[in-house]
């Protein structure tokens, strides 16, 4: 079995911690390859296949997730632009467009002095090298290659790894209530 | 891949020609946009205005498909203006840093210089 390093976007320590889920349990170490959420019960947990036409759906439950969970209309909408470009990432990269992979959307409000909204997205894809995914450089204008950029710059952290028996998991973390993010594009520089 | 038809607007106007597209663009639009946007850009000989009031949502993939046009115009010496972005579609545009890019504009009034 591959033991690759996930490859992680993440503000300074100081921040935040990438390495451990807050709230639930013991810490995971940092950097496993094991399924490291696998023992949360998501408050939200849809399948579907790899189709594009399915974006708006998800996109309206995670307006309506979003809204009860207290979050602004802004930040709804900068989550849903996030979990749209991952999704859009595992149709067009991980499944090559096929339409009948099958993707896995999961989100778990943590609960801790700071709470949190885990969102997961887990295909069964081929493994992407980890080191390629990064934001390209902004300063060439040409189409495509946004889509991590996009999701780097919303969610507190970002990170991608392996699943045991093949595919990919991308787990996300977004601040709710008084610690959300309150940067837009142009007040944070690329990496 | 199953794609979704983009009901998209034309308004011919003497000196330019205005695109309305109607609804999201994403993934699964932005191929049908994309489509029609090229028809229009082939036979354009005058500035082109994509009002995007009606468009409530766009992810990267609708970004892609403005920047192909915006490239296509210059190519082609023609004048590409935005107009009527809604804060969603706007801060897309902003995460990008591509508002900096595209001439963007509050009305279409503004576009054709006749706003106050």
């Amino acid at each position: 079995m591959m033991n690759p390093v996930p490859a992680t976007t993440s503000k300074p320590d100081s921040e935040k911690n990438t390495s451990s889920i807050p709230g639930r349990g013991p810490a995971e170490p940092a950097m496993s390859n094991s399924e490291p959420t696998k023992e949360l019960i998501p408050d939200i947990q849809m399948e579907f296949f790899s189709r594009p036409v399915y974006l708006g759906v998800i996109r309206r439950m995670l307006d309506s997730l979003c809204e009860r969970m207290g979050l602004d209309p802004h930040q709804s909408a900068r989550i849903c632009l996030a979990v749209d470009e991952a999704i859009c990432n595992v149709i067009r990269h991980g499944y090559d467009e096929s339409p009948d992979g099958r993707i896995t959307l999961t989100l778990t409000r943590l609960e801790k002095e700071n709470p949190e909204l885990l969102i997961e997205v887990l295909d069964r894809a081929k493994h992407a090298d980890l080191d390629t995914i990064r934001s390209r450089n902004l300063d060439e204008v040409r189409p495509g290659g946004l889509g991590v950029h996009i999701i780097n710059e919303i969610m507190e952290s970002v990170e991608y790894s392996h699943r045991e028996g093949g595919g990919m998991r991308l787990t996300m973390r977004h601040p709710l209530g008084s610690s959300v993010k309150k940067t837009t594009g142009s007040e944070q520089s690329d990496e | 891949m199953s794609d979704q038809t983009m009901n998209v607007v034309i308004d011919r106007k003497p000196d330019m020609v205005v695109v309305r597209p109607e609804g999201d663009i994403d993934l699964a639009s932005s191929p049908s946009l994309r489509a029609q946007l090229r028809e229009i850009v082939d036979e354009a000989s005058e500035a082109i205005i994509v009002d995007l009031e009606a468009v409530p949502y766009m992810d990267s993939s609708g970004v892609a498909t403005l920047v192909e046009l915006l490239q296509s115009c210059r190519q082609k010496g023609l004048d590409l203006t935005l107009c009527q972005l809604g804060e969603r579609v706007l801060s897309v545009f902003q995460i990008a840093r591509l508002d900096g890019v595209f001439k963007i504009a509050g009305s279409i009034d503004e576009c054709t210089g006749t706003a106050d």
